[in-house]
């Protein structure tokens, strides 16, 4: 089955936003939209759902913080409690504000790192990775809008042309 | 134009008189002789059992009977003085408590206005304030001083010629910490800051009125001044009003650490305040992406103190330099729960509370945690204080309460006095309509 899906070209953010908000209300589906930059706004007009990527490095950064308590707790206080320079080291809490730089560092270390493998896991990037942009000019000065088309290509075209596209490409996808 | 509601006017005064009743108990139960400090002590005492009054008695007696009669004078005239400084070293925290947020909401105006913040001028008028009762507070603060150093109370040991006499290293210090160079330097600190202050002030309603930006741009010279001044006076400042109560000690990041309780307090209020407004209805343009920064601003200082206070605990903790760690170890001893539950407060609760962006957007949110941060700072200052004036002899009751109570009720009455008196919003700032449209 052949799949059709309409890129209209827009040269200007302010029109885009207009154009998203228009084709949302007229009930289109907009499979996505491929800018230079990032619009302010555009993920709300698009009705995106928020993102929780801040929820997983708070989890990361509470991964980070144990894994340094065990750590430290492990190798200074259970399996070699020395002495060194008068630092107490019979329990843990005894000796804490000596660790607590660590553990800060190590709590960073993870929120930050692992949101970010996280990021290029959920948006699918990676070196080598080969580029998804439709049209070399998305990256310059264009922005494209992809709408699906179900048998109903001239209503649409004619919408999106109302809506101050400056081009317009069907595209024809055999799976 | 606000107008200051009856109740909330009725409930200062209901706050400055109970606070008055406190406070009066508090000096009335103090003691005015040795003799009268060692009856309250034994009844203390009395009451919870063993004493350690008694054991350092019979230990004392068995061997040199001579030294210690004169040890126990000594002893005695040392808790005499603990106990007598109890109700002054409660009404000095709390009076400094709120100069101290005053303060830093002049701090963090001078600092939006030196920066040119689009988001804040709608709070300006609210911020000018809350900097209005840094004049009666300051007068309060600097008439504390003048009888500290007219010797009413013994809160700065480096003030009692007896003391210094006996004490080699108050004597070299005496170039800085004498008593008639210590008022004039706490007359030029408040004397700048008001008179900032007051210009400031004027040259903001001027703006309102006037039909070019020439105040507007005088104002943010001022500020850019002040800031210098600031800088230099606050850290001074805590070296003469707070630090200098325990004049054998010193740190040098001390100044950072009072400001940063000063600015984050002064941060909450301003964001109370702009609630309680808003919720009456009186700031119709305050959003809640303005309450949103605010919360931004409170969770960042909170953490910006917490690593003062850790930066500063931890470097004595680790080299453990006798003269400097006695500051800490009487503090774990005598007062942990005020030490450690003051981390919590200011630490962990809003750490925890205030990360979530949407809750920075929720107004009794920020109402909850702004109280528990306040009071945080309430315990950081009496932890700074108390343990030189009263040392284990600390206890939050009458005296302490009273003279909360009787400060709060007069921030309040002065800041929504001082409300009342100019439209709360400013009309010619520049920045005003960025402002009106504020969204995060």
């Amino acid at each position: 089955m052949a799949e059709t899906k309409i890129h209209a070209y827009y040269d200007d953010d302010d029109v885009l936003m207009h154009a998203v908000k228009k084709v949302k209300a007229a009930k289109h589906h907009i499979e996505e939209v491929y800018c230079p930059f990032p619009v302010h706004g555009l993920d709300r007009a698009m009705g995106l759902a928020p993102t929780r990527i801040a929820i997983t490095s708070f989890m990361y950064g509470c991964l980070g913080l144990t894994i340094a308590i065990v750590m430290m707790n492990y190798i200074m206080i259970q399996d070699w409690p020395m002495n060194i320079g008068g630092k107490p080291s019979f329990s843990y809490i005894e000796n804490m504000p000596a660790f607590v730089p660590i553990m800060f560092e190590m709590t960073v270390f993870f929120a930050a790192h692992l949101m970010v493998i996280t990021f290029y896991l959920r948006s699918k990037l990676w070196p080598f990775k080969e580029a998804e942009n439709p049209d070399v000019r998305t990256t310059d000065d264009h922005f494209v809008m992809e709408v699906e088309v179900h048998n109903n290509e001239d209503e649409l075209k004619e919408l999106l042309l109302e809506t101050g596209a400056v081009e317009l490409n069907i595209i024809k996808k055999r799976h | 134009m606000y107008t200051f509601s009856n109740r909330l006017r009725i409930g200062a005064i209901i706050l400055m008189a109970l606070g008055i009743v406190g406070m009066t108990i508090g000096f009335i139960s103090a003691p005015g002789s040795v003799e009268e400090a060692k009856a309250i002590v034994a009844a203390h005492d009395d009451g919870h059992g063993g004493s350690h009054g008694e054991e350092h008695a019979v230990a004392g007696h068995e061997t040199h009977d001579e030294a210690s009669a004169e040890e126990h004078a000594a002893h005695d005239e040392h808790v005499y003085h603990q106990l007598a400084n109890r109700p002054w070293a409660a009404l000095y925290v709390a009076a400094f408590f709120f100069f101290m947020i005053s303060l830093g909401v002049l701090a963090f105006y001078g600092i939006q206005r030196a920066s040119q913040a689009g988001w804040s001028p709608l709070l300006f008028r609210v911020m000018e304030g809350i900097t209005a009762y840094l004049v009666p507070g300051g007068i309060i603060v600097f008439v504390l001083l003048v009888l500290s150093v007219l010797h009413f109370n013994h809160l700065f040991p480096w003030m009692d010629p007896e003391v210094v006499a006996e004490d080699k290293i108050i004597q070299n210090k005496a170039g800085y910490l004498n008593p008639t160079f210590f008022l004039i330097r706490a007359a030029i600190y408040l004397g700048g800051w008001i008179a900032y202050r007051e210009i400031s002030r004027r040259l903001s309603i001027a703006q309102d009125k006037a039909d070019d930006d020439s105040n507007f741009k005088k104002n943010f010279r001022w500020s850019a001044g002040f800031l210098v001044f600031y800088l230099v006076t606050e850290s001074m400042m805590s070296w003469d009003w707070i630090m200098s109560v325990d004049p054998h000690w010193f740190s040098t990041l001390f100044g950072w650490y009072v400001f940063a309780s000063m600015v984050v307090s002064g941060v909450t209020v301003i964001a109370m305040v702009a609630i309680y407004l808003k919720s009456k209805g009186y700031l119709p343009d305050v959003n809640d992406s303005h309450i949103h920064d605010l919360g931004k601003f409170m969770f960042g200082f909170s953490i910006f103190w917490t690593y003062l206070w850790f930066g500063q605990f931890m470097l004595i903790w680790y080299a453990n330099i006798p003269e400097e760690v006695t500051y800490f170890v009487q503090r774990i001893e005598e007062y942990k729960l005020p030490f450690f539950g003051m981390v919590a407060m200011n630490f962990v609760f809003p750490l925890l509370v205030l990360m979530n962006s949407d809750y920075k957007r929720i107004n009794w949110f920020v109402i909850m945690t702004g109280i528990v941060v306040l009071l945080g700072h309430y315990l950081d200052v009496f932890n700074m204080i108390m343990p030189s004036a009263v040392g284990d002899k600390w206890f939050i009751g009458l005296p302490e309460l009273g003279a909360l109570s009787f400060f709060s009720g007069a921030f309040i009455f002065w800041v929504f006095r001082a409300l009342t008196k100019a439209p709360l919003q400013v009309t010619r700032n520049p920045y005003i309509e960025e402002s009106r449209q504020f969204h995060y």
